[in-house]
């Protein structure tokens, strides 16, 4: 690979965007085909009630009602959680009682999705409130309203009874503690284009849905619709955004598909955005206790962290999110003890699940804030300290005690390189000039390092290249792209193994018809994983050319060579090469190909990488506060991300900007807000402050490149780095610019209001 | 506790999806306009720019059997100056007054409508929408109170001239009564070299103010201010003129101080809604340093 005159490594533009962009891309909804019923669920308005009646008459006698469903006339299994005790399995409709607003109650089909809706407004129910809590911590005290009665408590996972140990006397011998109480909010994932589905029965159901992985939906369905798999096709179209809340089934896919066998017509169902904000998984939702142990002069002794984790109603993969915090607990240092434990409580609340960076960002988080709380109380540089600590070049591979396996890192060079580029020095003196001169803007720096693992769990993939007579080729991958761009990157790769131009290539995914097996996209694995089993299968059909070449050209096949131009021949002889359209006709023609040929020009396999990667990086962020509004402004955000070897630096800068937009949200914008009595008060986008680019400055993104040892294309994942070294880095920096008047720590979202307060309580009156 | 999920829809023929049912009017004349609304009373309601009347039915957190669209009324919109006075019509998008040549008479107007919204909102948005539609942190309303504008209010039997400080009746709540329409505003243009200032602080770009101001100041040959308007957004339930802090301010020429007193002197007496976004505490305490600012700001302006 990676030749003089390869195309990997160039910034090519991303095939799919014309298309997108002149809003030819069709996404489900865009699909209606005759006769096509919608649906539209009736959902509970309050957060923990028994249901004592469901009065559907109405309802059902409304003009072009097909059927109004509760759980009394349309039976559905309970879907279990994760790892969680079965008690907890939510009931598509509820069954009895209602754990959160937005729980399902009925649903309505008809004819128009109007009419369904102006039915759903009839249905009448019956609520008896029933105590209600919100909050993970309160869920855990004893006396707390319990969601699940019969099981006794409202523990979802405990992290502590499954293997992570307490050890009492972790900060014994320590020369310094620091100790806080973070707070990670919880987070509404938004994706541009909310959650929905669209059911075509037949004598094999078609479901077109919005996933990030279209198998993932088709197996927990195929069952609950009494089919085998192969009777089930799941296409993923064009998808806007997923961000890791569009995987798996939802409740809501599972009536639908069920509803559309029962009326043996298309059903739909589109979620409204108001919908979606309740709906669709939430993510983050930990509190976190943290101690660190450390010398006086900044060496690292241990570090602890009790991690409390809102699973929301139900469990879901929320729940287990912590075992990822677990295993990045040990950050970018050499600690010679860490300590995570965790316990996940359900609470009447949205379920939470997977959100970009899923668990990690969480890691990064209180270790980031810990170090520089820590770099305050013995008064030495935020660099520094973290620089002191950082497990060096030499060690990788690298264990943790935390049971993550660290492929290659070079931490120093990624923060070195974000000092450099900030002029760390420059902004450090300006920061002086203004604390100096009581400026009504004080400037802040927070730095933030950060490792990660990427293809987590998910080792393996499947991948195909077919040459076709015309010399075209064709790639499959079980991945699904919805909007990572991999039509492009996917295509660079086989058009510099084979030499096809990249527009004579068509990447095929995110159809179970034609993908026979599939994890999706999720934990920045696609590329790594994906794109390795495209190398290979490229590689594949290589050698198979070279193989039909020589007996073609009466060679050995030691001495064929891809020529420049992609023609397949003697090396030397460029004359006599073939074409790939020659060849792929060759091997369709049994008087052509040698005896023992079998098959197309073709290759596939599942490649299997055994093992996660570990990006990592650096971030530098610049603030302006308001003294005197709390307001905060990024005014800078420098990120050098290492992802190893960047294939296409479009992409991968698309991924760093769109992540770090999505880290700085969290840290200054975003959170969802229940009130006691558990109504979500930020169930729209004018609450729940999502911000634009308006709100950012072009974010300084750049890449150093350790190539991992694991894939041949030497890739590690870069979707979810933004998230993830954004966060903290601008969390420090806010709370560095109001160190000077004593602030240690703030939480998150940094609401005018919140810094405001800070200010005023740390400010002599 | 029983609770039907919304009040029954009417029973009409239009189906459009997302709101509820309604009848849907399109009149090309003031006078036809008014006469649906007389036919129809309570049951109707005027669709300007629909950038708040639109996201409310959409959600259905309110419905109405007809809708009296004011989008193909021309007479309703345009903008002229004349005799110390710039009249808007209600229909004049909030881009035009932005980019008006004959609005920069009343330099307020250029000042504070940028911050509605986005450039998106504003194209569609009008000038008479967001006054009638009467948010307690609209920058418009505020403008009207604090200029002391005068405002037409048309009804089928005839028209009436309000003043701003009558407009106002409280969250989304004015005069103009179900059977009635604003149908321009008259905004008074102050002396030259008068100086303007408009300050909030807002979540996001585009996001309603959590606590904003509008003022405007006029100077004698001793930079002492002779003429003062202040006007408060966010914090209450209409726009409030903060007229002590007024007072205290003409006559003198204040030091950076004295604006910080009079900044406090502007929110004293309030108290000011909480919600998820700001407290109490916080629009009081951020709205005196927002004054403090606005006028620092608008006396340079004055001062040349
Ligand atoms: C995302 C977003 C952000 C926004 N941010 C801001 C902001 O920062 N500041 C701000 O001030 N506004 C903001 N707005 C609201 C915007 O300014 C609206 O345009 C304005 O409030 C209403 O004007 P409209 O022409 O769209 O009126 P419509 O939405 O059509 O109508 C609003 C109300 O006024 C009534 N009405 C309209 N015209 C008349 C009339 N001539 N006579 C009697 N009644 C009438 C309608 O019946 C309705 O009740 C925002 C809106 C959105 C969607």
């Amino acid at each position: 690979m990676a030749t003089s005159g390869s195309i990997l490594g160039n910034p090519v533009r991303r095939v799919e965007d014309p298309r997108i962009l002149a809003g030819e891309a069709k996404y489900f909804d865009d699909l209606e085909p005759t006769g096509c019923a919608h649906v539209v669920f009736v959902r509970s308005t309050m957060a923990h009630a028994k249901i004592t009646g469901v009065d559907i008459g109405e309802a059902a006698s409304m003009p072009g009602v097909l059927a109004v469903h509760t759980k009394d006339t349309l039976a559905l299994e309970p879907v279990a959680g994760m790892m969680a005790p079965p008690a907890f399995s939510r009931p598509p409709l509820a069954d009895g009682v209602v754990r959160f607003v937005g729980d399902i109650i009925a649903v309505v089909v008809a004819e128009t999705r109007a009419q369904a809706v102006d039915a759903a407004e009839m249905v009448v129910v019956d609520y008896d409130p029933l105590p209600v809590v919100v909050d993970a911590e309160a869920a855990l005290k004893d006396g707390a309203p319990l969601l699940f009665p019969d099981h006794g408590s409202n523990v979802a996972v405990d992290f502590v009874t499954m293997g992570a140990t307490a050890d009492p006397t972790i900060l014994d011998g320590a020369e310094v503690v620091v100790s806080g109480r973070f707070v990670n909010q919880r987070l509404a994932p938004v994706p541009m284009e909310p959650n929905g589905i669209l059911v075509e029965p037949g004598d094999t159901v078609t479901i077109t849905v919005p996933t990030q992985g279209p198998h993932g939906v088709r197996d927990p369905l195929a069952p609950v619709l009494g089919l085998e798999p192969d009777k089930v096709r799941v296409i993923a179209p064009a998808v806007g955004g997923g961000f890791g809340a569009k995987t798996g089934a939802y409740v809501e896919h599972i009536v639908a598909a069920v509803l559309a066998q029962q009326l043996g017509r298309p059903v739909k169902w589109t979620e409204t955005r108001s919908e979606n904000m309740v709906s669709m998984v939430h993510g983050r939702g930990q509190i976190q206790d943290v101690d660190l142990a450390l010398t006086k002069d900044g060496m690292f002794q241990a570090v602890r962290c009790k991690v409390t984790q809102d699973a929301g109603a139900y469990s879901q993969i929320g729940a287990f999110l912590p075992f990822l915090t677990r295993t990045m607990a040990h950050g970018v240092y050499e600690f010679p003890k860490v300590e995570l434990t965790a316990i996940s409580a359900v609470t009447n609340t949205t379920p939470t699940g997977a959100y970009r960076g899923a668990g990690r960002p969480e890691a990064a988080a209180f270790l980031e804030r810990i170090i520089d709380m820590a770099a305050d109380e013995i008064g030495m540089d935020p660099i520094e300290i973290r620089k002191k600590n950082f497990i060096p070049p030499d060690k990788f591979p690298y264990s943790t005690t935390t049971f993550a396996n660290y492929d290659v890192g070079e931490y120093a060079k990624s923060l070195d390189e974000a000092v450099r580029v900030a002029g760390y020095d420059q902004l450090r003196a300006d920061q002086k000039a203004r604390r100096e001169s009581g400026d009504v803007k004080q400037l802040g720096i927070g730095v933030a390092a950060y490792v990660e693992i990427t293809s987590g769990g998910m080792f393996q993939e499947f991948g195909s290249v077919e040459v076709k007579p015309d010399g075209s080729a064709v790639a499959t991958v079980g991945t699904s792209a919805h909007g990572q761009g991999h039509e492009t990157t996917f295509t660079m790769i086989v058009s510099d193994l084979l030499g096809i131009p990249m527009d004579k290539i068509t990447l095929v995914q995110s159809d179970t018809a034609v993908v026979p097996r599939g994890s999706g996209t999720m934990g920045s694995r696609s590329l790594q994983i994906g794109g390795s089993a495209i190398y290979r299968a490229s590689e594949g059909v290589l050698e198979k050319a070279k193989v039909l070449a020589a007996h073609l050209l009466e060679a050995n096949v030691d001495d064929i060579v891809l020529h420049d131009g992609g023609k397949v021949g003697v090396a030397g002889v460029p004359a006599s090469a073939l074409t790939w359209g020659e060849l792929a006709e060759a091997a369709e023609d049994a008087s052509r190909r040698p005896d023992d040929w079998e098959g197309k020009l073709a290759a596939e396999l599942d490649f299997n990488q055994g093992e996660a990667t570990f990006p990592f990086g650096a971030h530098i962020a610049v603030v302006e506060v308001d003294m005197e509004t709390g307001r905060v402004e990024l005014i800078r955000h420098v990120a050098v991300d290492d992802c190893g070897k960047v294939l296409n630096p479009l992409i991968v800068q698309g991924q760093q900007h769109g992540g770090i937009a999505q880290g700085v949200a969290q840290a200054m914008y975003e959170g969802v807000v229940y009130d006691e009595d558990g109504n979500p008060l930020t169930a729209n986008l004018m609450d729940y402050a999502m911000p634009s680019a308006a709100e950012f400055p072009s974010f300084e993104a750049s890449n150093t490149e350790t190539p991992t040892p694991l894939n041949p294309l030497g890739a590690k994942g870069i979707g979810e780095s933004g998230t993830i070294g954004s966060t903290p880095a601008v969390q420090n920096a806010v709370v560095d610019a109001l160190s000077h008047l004593g602030v240690r720590h703030l939480d998150m979202p940094f609401t005018s209001e919140r810094v405001w307060r800070a200010i005023r309580d740390a400010t002599p009156a | 506790m029983r609770k039907r999920s919304a009040k029954p829809p009417l029973a009409l023929p239009c189906r459009p999806v997302k709101p509820a049912p309604f009848e849907y009017h399109a009149p090309a004349t003031t006078a036809d306009a008014l006469a649906v609304l007389a036919e129809h009373g309570d049951e109707a309601k005027p669709l300007a720019g629909g950038q708040s009347l639109v996201p409310m039915l959409a959600l259905r957190l309110t419905r109405f059997g007809h809708l009296v669209d004011l989008n193909r009324v021309p007479e309703l919109a345009g903008i002229e100056r004349h005799n110390g006075t710039v009249t808007v019509g209600t229909m004049t998008r909030q881009a035009d007054l932005e980019r008006s040549p004959d609005a920069a008479a009343v330099p307020l107007l250029g000042l504070a409508t940028p911050l509605i919204g986005h450039f998106q909102i504003r194209n569609r948005g009008t000038v008479g929408g967001s006054i009638a539609h009467a948010d307690p942190a609209g920058e418009l309303p505020a403008v009207v109170l604090t200029l002391d504008a005068q405002l037409d209010i048309a009804s089928a039997s005839g028209t009436r001239t309000v003043s701003a400080s009558e407009f106002f009746e409280g969250t989304w709540t004015t005069v103009v009564g179900d059977d009635e329409l604003l149908t321009a505003v008259h905004f008074p243009v102050w002396a030259d070299g008068a100086g303007f200032a408009v300050d909030e602080v807002a979540r996001r770009l585009g996001d309603f103010a959590l606590v904003g101001v509008v003022c405007g100041v006029e100077l004698d040959g001793s930079s002492k201010v002779t003429r003062a308007a202040i006007g408060l957004l966010g914090m209450g339930g209409t726009p409030l003129r903060a007229a002590a802090a007024e007072q205290a301010l003409v006559g003198t020429a204040p030091t950076d101080d004295e604006l910080t007193e009079i900044g406090r002197l502007a929110v004293a007496d309030l108290d000011p809604p909480a919600d998820i976004h700001a407290s109490t505490e916080y629009r009081s305490s951020v709205g005196a340093h927002v004054v403090k600012r606005a006028l620092r700001t608008a006396l340079e302006r004055a001062g040349g």
